[in-house]
């Protein structure tokens, strides 16, 4: 059914969270990104998100931003994507997700997107600008293709909001653990565990956190109430900085296997 | 105000979300909390006696409305038969129609109980509108600005730092208007609990387009009215320079129900559309979403934000307010782009012939007059004679004089050199600003 809900709860039934990484398209250029992926996925990752560069990316931190910045000044096209996303579902079991800002989506068609995709895949998309009022065409074009769709549930959203937002997702809901853009921190606000019960409550099966998880400990005490584990700028520094080994070694360490 | 409003069919009666296909409110939804909170409160101020006399006694006692209706003879007489009248908006308190929208939405704001203002500028016109509230108000105040901006725009970075704001050199993307938005975004998603983003212009989400555009009516009601009582009778074009739309969607407001008034919207249309150095989105852009809202965009075919370019940093944005997007498809306004070239002649002769200093973002308007007034001059000279244009003046022009000496080459030697050393000057101070904007940032 759901190649991301049955990704979670593969982990799930092993006892623990699930730890799903981010990395952008293409960064630093192709053939590593595809590397970085598949080293993440074969260090723990159960489920992968390629985050499509874009040039106004008002939810990511500044690391994400440089990195993505500087993908798009070599030239990137959505095209990549696509081969990335292909490539890696080849080499590894992990759910690959992309993580799309929504122009990029809407400049292409829903329809078309979703069918690019799906044929090169994808499990689905997680949209951090889109919420269920807007996302009618989105979802009517995931349903057409089998596609999961993860949408934002914030410390700030209503019981009302959360339940249409447990609707309108399929896969897992991605609670926003701190009011902020991506980025690295040394805590995590404990409103990561009032939004990963609101939105169980509203009737989300799995709800995974985001958004300021750095290090094991976050990853042990998150996934104390959280169906998963979501962690971004510090797999991206760690490709940054030392490239796909650096990016095993990390994974390795927040998954636990180090 | 009118009396032509038809039940149910009229453009004024556009609240939003939606405009046509337009508008919406494409937003990450940690901030769909703090989007309703303003809709709400919106809603309910601008039924409030109270807070609408409040706001009133401001635009009155503190920004010093109405603003005056004035013609501009020889101004005029050098473009055609036709009448100009500008609607000077550039006397208002801080220089520019900014003021109307930044007052209302402090007044929320306060009502809302948050006690820090943060807004992204272009020309600096909105960020020091919004650091003259904060200081009225006393609330804390941070403005982000794309650093090629602080760089054209110097003399208004300095303002907005005497009135007490903290100026933010937004060193990404372009490093203009667009960027300087999703900066503030991203304080915003961090930050709403006791901050009110005060959007300048009739983009972004809903509730922003339809509530600025409330702020601004003033601009066309007041036009109007002075148009009645001056001339008997109402203007038979009206005339705005288009980036965001602010200034244009207050001015065009009052007279979208009178079918005998033209609504002329004018894009900054850089060194030309043909060149894809310019900032006209509705004639070259194609529907999309950026910044919270669809409408008309300057994208690729993968649907990146192209850079914008103009001599006005106040209209360098690739997208437009989703009412104009609407506006335009309708065919109720007309959108054409002026040039550089083409704005900075008419910026000279208001200079020269009427002694009024304009802001490079209002030229435009003036270049659109100018164009209007010389076809129909063309056309039949004697009917041309009858036709009276209002103009907005958005806003003045002291803020400009350094590009408008460097455009016509004013500067002697001497100074010049003045000049580039101020610059130089002022990129040092930038790359501090660069540093602590780092640290906010990660925060």
């Amino acid at each position: 059914m759901s190649i991301t809900a049955d990704a979670v709860e593969a982990a799930r039934a092993e006892g623990r969270s699930a730890f799903i990484g981010y990395l952008p398209a293409g960064y630093p250029d192709k053939e590593t990104s595809i590397a970085a992926a598949i080293a993440l996925a074969e260090n723990g990752a159960d489920v992968l998100e390629i985050g499509i560069p874009y040039s106004d990316p008002v939810m990511d931190g500044p690391v994400i931003q440089q990195a993505t910045t500087e993908v798009l000044a070599r030239g990137f096209r959505m095209d990549e994507v696509f081969e990335i996303v292909a490539a890696v579902t080849a080499a590894t079991d992990a759910a690959v997700l992309v993580m799309t800002y929504w122009n990029l989506i809407d400049r292409m068609g829903p329809e078309v997107f979703a069918r690019r995709l799906a044929e090169a895949g994808g499990a689905g998309a997680i949209t951090p600008d889109l919420t269920p009022d807007e996302a009618g065409a989105w979802i009517a074009a995931a349903e057409a293709h089998d596609l999961d769709r993860v949408f934002l549930a914030a410390p700030t959203s209503t019981p009302e909001r959360m339940r249409r937002i447990a609707e309108a997702s399929r896969g897992f809901v991605y609670g926003v653990s701190l009011m902020g853009v991506t980025g690295a921190r040394t805590e995590v606000s404990d409103a990561a565990e009032r939004v990963v019960s609101a939105a169980h409550s509203a009737g989300a099966g799995r709800v995974c956190v985001g958004l300021g998880v750095s290090t094991r400990s976050h990853v042990e005490e998150i996934g104390g109430y959280a169906d998963g584990v979501i962690v971004g700028t510090a797999l991206v520094a760690a490709l940054r900085d030392g490239g796909v080994e650096a990016v095993a070694a990390k994974a390795a360490e927040l998954s636990g296997r180090a | 105000m009118t009396d032509s409003a038809a039940a149910g069919s009229s453009h004024r009666d556009a609240e939003g979300p939606y405009y046509g296909p337009y508008g919406g409110r494409w937003m990450p939804e940690s901030l769909i909390a703090a989007l309703d909170e303003v809709e709400q409160t919106f809603g309910e101020a601008r039924e409030d006696e109270e807070f609408v006399a409040e706001y009133q006694r401001l635009c009155r006692d503190y920004t010093g409305r109405p603003s005056l209706l004035a013609e501009v003879p020889r101004f005029a007489a050098e473009q055609g038969a036709a009448r100009i009248l500008l609607k000077r908006e550039d006397l208002n308190h801080t220089g520019s129609h900014k003021i109307n929208n930044v007052l209302g939405q402090a007044l929320l704001a306060r009502r809302m109980g948050k006690t820090r203002l943060i807004a992204e500028t272009g020309a600096g016109q909105h960020g020091v509108a919004t650091a003259t509230a904060a200081a009225l108000m006393g609330m804390e105040c941070m403005i982000y600005m794309g650093a090629e901006d602080t760089r054209r725009q110097a003399l208004n970075v300095a303002r907005m730092r005497l009135l007490g704001a903290e100026v933010v050199a937004v060193e990404h993307g372009a490093k203009t208007l667009k960027d300087a938005i999703n900066e503030a975004l991203r304080d915003w998603v961090a930050t709403v609990e006791n901050t009110h983003y005060l959007l300048g212009t009739v983009t972004g989400p809903h509730p922003f387009p339809s509530m600025v555009r409330w702020f601004h009516q003033v601009i066309g009601e007041e036009a109007r009215e002075q148009m009645l009582a001056q001339e008997g009778r109402l203007p038979d074009a009206v005339a705005a320079c288009v980036g965001g739309g602010s200034n244009a969607m207050g001015l065009f407001h009052a007279f979208l129900d009178d079918a005998e008034v033209a609504l002329h919207g004018y894009e900054a249309g850089g060194d030309g559309v043909e060149t894809g150095r310019h900032a006209a989105a509705i004639t070259l852009g194609r529907s999309g979403v950026l910044h919270g809202a669809r409408s008309y965009l300057m994208q690729d075919e993968d649907g990146q934000t192209l850079d914008s370019h103009s001599i006005s940093a106040g209209l360098d944005y690739p997208s437009v307010g989703p009412e104009h997007a609407h506006l335009a498809d309708s065919g109720r306004a007309i959108y054409e782009p002026v040039t550089d070239a083409e704005c900075m002649t008419a910026f000279e002769t208001l200079c020269r012939t009427e002694g009024i200093i304009p802001a490079i973002e209002s030229a435009h308007a003036l270049a659109g007059a100018a164009r209007l007034s010389a076809a129909w001059t063309a056309e039949d000279p004697a009917a041309a004679a009858e036709k009276i244009i209002v103009v907005s003046l958005s806003g003045r022009g002291d803020k400009d004089v350094g590009t408008a000496a460097e455009w016509f080459d004013l500067l002697d030697a001497e100074q010049q050199e003045q000049q580039e050393q101020q610059e130089q000057q002022d990129e040092d101070e930038q790359d501090e600003d660069e540093q602590g904007d780092e640290t906010g940032v990660q925060a």
